[in-house]
């Protein structure tokens, strides 16, 4: 047996293990040295992810390609980043305890375990060791009634999206006999097909949407990107989303390769809702992570629109454009962490008001974030959406991709509303507070990113065209 | 190499950026960075303008193709490269560029007091984004270009605007993006269709009839928002009254000048057939706009929204000219852009003299201002001249060749563009004799003072070049004069081949 092969994930593990020893044993507080344990092991994991071996392990149940090191190494990015985003707020909002370090790496480990599933029963493993770790850092500000209310709500909700999923594998696995995705690809690879497969594959779908938050399966995000504490909401949005969307793609373009004329039409509307709701439900919001939350439904929208396309032109923009996210998301909640005021985080739109003249620089990369968000080139998120319309336009999907087109307008709206109050209207009560330098370094660099990235744009392209051609062969 | 024997354009696009990042390094006491970064984005913008004289010295105005030619690969496994040049069409608009960008800046120089620092950065990175337009020869670099205008002017008018500059700024912003996104989607098309999106080689292919509609009617809203044609002029009275002189000056003088160039570069070479169908729609809109917002001009009683107004019945003008295919119609329409370019610029610089001294743009405030300021009075006529297409002024030869282009045509046309001549000559004149003559029945604006070495500064250059391009078209037109006659040339032909295969 090539246990090897999962090398990342047991280190990951193990240092976990270690680190929540190293933890509990002293008696002061240890989150300082925590974190940056846990940081140096999503470090390490990451080099190893990188010179992971390609192939399977553990009786098939386990694969390793490119497909799965690209998101892997943007995982562990986004988590890495995020925990450094926490640092600083957790001190200051008294929410210094080491758990909260180690949840965040079992919540990776959970999704690396996700992107390398190769079984529905290795999915459902890494997804409940990724949502039960969330669960608890959504509540992690305890004694907050909006974050216990954060977690509660997601507790529930993401039970009963885990309990679809679970019911939609167990369905599969009745009618095909068998749980390996390869097993299963082959086993629905000859013409007809039961329908009771087909309710399966659309319960396993209902569960995924949960976790990648898409229309309908959205309701829980705002009220929980709201109620957890900022840097919670920033990992929240950030690796779990691009896990999810990775495990997504595995499982639609593996297991059920052959039935993309069943889900493609399933994910099409999934994903012109999703663009549409997230474009019109937050022009009238005030709280800015509420109206981050449904950027992030509309901008999950604009990249499962490379999925409906289903074809791997398609699949590459839906890597290409959550790259992008990833960093721009990290960006933006680097500058809504570093929002506080008289030493309490503060959260209304408003709050922003004047940041050109009181920060320009932070209003600078705010502003940065916001345009390539609404698509503006030549920022990056323009090229990830070129590239998810340039599959649509291939395909010929003019509907969607019109749809795409007219929510970005409607979208950009709110982005610039940003933008708006940062410099047109006058600075208001207070500056905020001076950021760690932790803050300044992630707003810059992912800044430095989002702005530079039309000059190198081949690598990034390059390396998903080598992640799709795994996912495909 | 090319011509120059440097990358030339590549030059001239980005050193203004070069600039503005020197600015945003600039650190210190507010004045003092106030003050270095005017002379920064000064020096910047002159230096561009210097090199960019190279493009008019070493330019072969016999050739009509792509001249000073720079290619760099970006993502070549698309077919999508950097590719810059420039042909007798683009050429002049990036010496337009260059030349309207220090004058922007030394017309701000006192009046804008606030933000300076972003001021400055906002204006050079907006001329590099222009100059980086008109120079693109790659599709999707030209997108780039063109989208990213967008992101400084939003931020110039709505950081350094007047009362209702959110509103305008909001419009302004969406309006053209709105457009601009479906012809994103037409890119994509073409993209797809033909496997490159190098523009000199889309120019040589084919598109299918059908297909040649979808793309010119994507085209077609994404251009006539930023032309800006009627209907869908709304968001340019309120962007222009709500900007600062300069952020006017540079919309009027170049930002409605991409529209019509996307028309001439894009849609009447790549798309022939579907020109030729859809343009008596665009002379009856264009007939409508110079018609219908002459009428609208005369009725206005803000000087900003009034020249506003009159830019829109002139780039009626541009595009009747455009859509005539022939030589004398789309050469007019190229002179008359970069007349109106210089001619409307400089009444936008008009107003702000005023605005500056009395702070405010209504007509009725003014009066009589031709015997306490007789040497600005002096600027003003010449560019109301200049406006209203008197022979010897800027604005004549355009015109005329418009409407002698539309003329061959149909008749009826050319009768359009004439009422917008006289109507033109009518609502200039009207707005003159408002300002300038007639009692002075307010105290307050004896006290004014006449033109300063600094305003001189910004104008003299304006006034050379509105009687040089009166006076002796010539030097200018015979940069296109090669380029209209093979876009006209391919025209007849693509036409010729289509009828044959009809047939």
């Amino acid at each position: 047996m090539n246990w090897t092969l999962a090398l990342p994930e047991i280190v990951l593990a193990c240092a976990g293990l270690a680190i929540l020893l190293g933890g509990v044993i002293p008696k002061r507080e240890t989150f300082f040295p925590v974190s940056m344990a846990v940081i140096g092991a999503l470090v390490l994991t990451a080099a190893l992810v990188l010179g992971q071996a390609e192939g399977t392990a553990f009786i098939g149940q386990y694969v390793s390609d490119a497909f799965s090191r690209f998101a892997k190494v943007l995982i562990l990015l986004g988590a890495g980043l995020g925990l450094v985003l926490a640092l600083d707020f957790n001190e200051r909002a008294g929410l210094a305890r080491f758990e909260f370090s180690v949840l965040v790496l079992f919540a990776t480990l959970g999704m690396l375990v996700m992107v390398s599933a190769n079984d529905l029963m290795t999915l459902y493993m890494g997804l409940e060791l990724l949502s039960l770790s969330l669960y608890v850092i959504a509540a992690f500000d305890r004694d907050n009634s909006r974050s216990a209310e954060a977690g509660l709500k997601y507790f529930v909700l993401g039970a009963l999206a885990s309990g679809l999923l679970l019911y939609g594998a167990s369905l599969v696995y009745g009618f095909a006999g068998t749980t390996n995705f390869d097993r299963l690809a082959d086993a629905l690879s000859g013409g007809t097909v039961s329908t009771g497969v087909i309710v399966g594959l659309v319960f396993v779908l209902a569960g995924l949407a949960f976790k990648i938050s898409a229309v309908p399966f959205h309701m829980w995000t705002p009220d929980v990107y709201e109620g957890a504490p900022t840097p919670v909401t920033a990992f929240f949005a950030t690796a779990p989303k691009m896990a999810a969307v990775a495990l997504l793609m595995r499982v639609l373009t593996g297991p059920f390769g052959d039935l993309t004329a069943q889900w493609g039409q399933v994910i099409w509307i999934v994903s012109a809702g999703s663009m549409i709701l997230g474009a019109f439900a937050a022009i009238g919001q005030r709280n800015i992570k509420r109206l981050m939350a449904y950027s992030s439904i509309g901008h999950v929208g604009y990249a499962l629109m490379g999925l409906a396309v289903v074809n791997d032109t398609g699949y590459r923009g839906v890597l290409v454009y959550m790259a992008i996210y990833v960093v721009m998301n990290l960006g933006t909640f680097a500058v809504l962490v570093a929002m506080r005021r008289e030493g309490r985080a503060v959260e209304g739109i408003d709050d922003l008001a004047g940041l050109g003249r009181t920060d320009p620089g932070m209003a600078l990369w705010m502003a940065v974030f916001m345009f390539s968000m609404a698509g503006i080139p030549p920022l990056a998120g323009f090229f990830g959406k070129l590239y998810v319309f340039l599959a649509a336009v291939q395909a010929g999907y003019w509907v969607l991709a019109v749809i795409g087109i007219l929510t970005s307008v409607v979208a950009s709206y709110y982005y610039l509303r940003i933008v708006k109050v940062m410099y047109f209207d006058a600075p208001v009560g207070a500056p905020l507070d001076a950021r760690s330098t932790g803050l300044t370094v992630v707003m810059a660099s992912t800044g430095l990113l989002t702005l530079l990235f039309f000059l190198f744009p081949a690598q990034l392209i390059a390396a998903a065209q080598v992640a799709v051609a795994a996912l495909a062969g | 190499m090319n011509a120059a024997g440097f990358p030339v354009l590549s030059l001239v696009t980005f050193l203004p950026l070069v600039g503005a990042a020197i600015i945003l390094s600039i650190r210190g006491e507010e004045g003092v960075v106030a003050q270095n970064a005017r002379w920064t984005a000064l020096w910047t913008s002159l230096i561009t303008l210097a090199i960019s004289l190279v493009l008019w010295a070493r330019f072969d105005t016999a050739s009509a193709d792509f001249q000073f030619v720079e290619r760099a690969e970006w993502l070549p496994e698309y077919g999508v490269g950097y590719h810059m040049g420039v042909d007798g069409i683009s050429v002049l608009f990036i010496l337009l560029s260059t030349l309207l960008t220090p004058i922007c800046i030394l017309a701000s120089w006192e009046s804008v007091q606030s933000r300076v620092r972003e001021y400055m950065v906002a204006f050079l990175v907006l001329e590099s984004m222009m100059v980086g337009m008109f120079a693109a020869l790659d599709f999707v670099l030209f997108y780039v270009f063109f989208e990213a205008v967008l992101i400084p002017m939003f931020l110039i008018i709505g950081v350094w605007g007047g009362g209702r500059r959110v509103y305008a700024a909001f419009k302004f912003f969406l309006y053209t993006l709105a457009g601009s996104l479906l012809m994103l989607l037409a890119i994509l098309a073409i993209w797809y269709h033909a496997g490159t999106t190098d523009i000199p080689t889309l120019l040589e292919t084919a598109f299918p009839p059908n297909m040649q509609v979808w793309l010119f009617i994507a085209f077609l809203v994404s251009f006539a928002v930023k032309v800006p044609m009627w209907p869908v002029h709304t968001w340019l009275p309120d962007a222009h009254v709500e900007a600062p002189t300069a952020g006017s000056v540079i919309l009027a003088g170049v930002l409605l000048k991409m529209g019509a160039y996307g028309f001439i570069r894009f849609s009447v070479p790549m798309l022939p057939q579907a020109s030729a169908d859809f343009a008596p729609f665009i002379f009856a809109l264009s007939v409508i706009a110079i018609v219908y917002t002459s009428l609208v001009a005369l009725a206005q009683e803000d000087m900003k929204k009034l020249i506003a107004y009159s830019s829109v019945a002139h780039m009626g003008i541009v595009t009747m000219g455009i859509f005539t295919f022939n030589h004398q119609g789309m050469s007019g329409a190229l002179f008359q852009m970069l007349s109106h370019g210089v001619v409307s610029g400089a009444l936008f610089l008009c107003v702000g003299v005023l605005y500056d001294r009395v702070h405010s743009r209504e007509i009725a405030r003014y009066g009589g201002v031709a015997k306490i300021m007789p040497a600005y009075a002096l600027v003003f006529m010449l560019f109301t001249m200049g406006s209203v297409a008197l022979p010897g002024t800027a604005g004549f030869p355009g015109e005329l060749l418009v409407i002698v282009g539309a003329f061959k045509v149909n008749p009826w046309v050319a009768l359009g563009a004439t009422m917008g001549m006289v109507l033109g000559a009518a609502y200039m004149l009207y707005l003159y004799r408002r300002v300038a003559f007639g009692r002075i029945t307010r105290d307050d604006l004896r006290a004014l003072l006449d033109l300063h070495p600094r305003e001189y500064a910004v104008f003299a250059p304006l006034i050379l070049l509105t009687l040089w391009m009166g006076v002796y078209p010539s030097s200018f037109l015979t940069f296109f004069e090669a380029s209209v006659a093979a876009l006209v040339e391919r025209h007849e032909a693509a036409l010729g081949a289509a009828r044959l295969a009809g047939m």
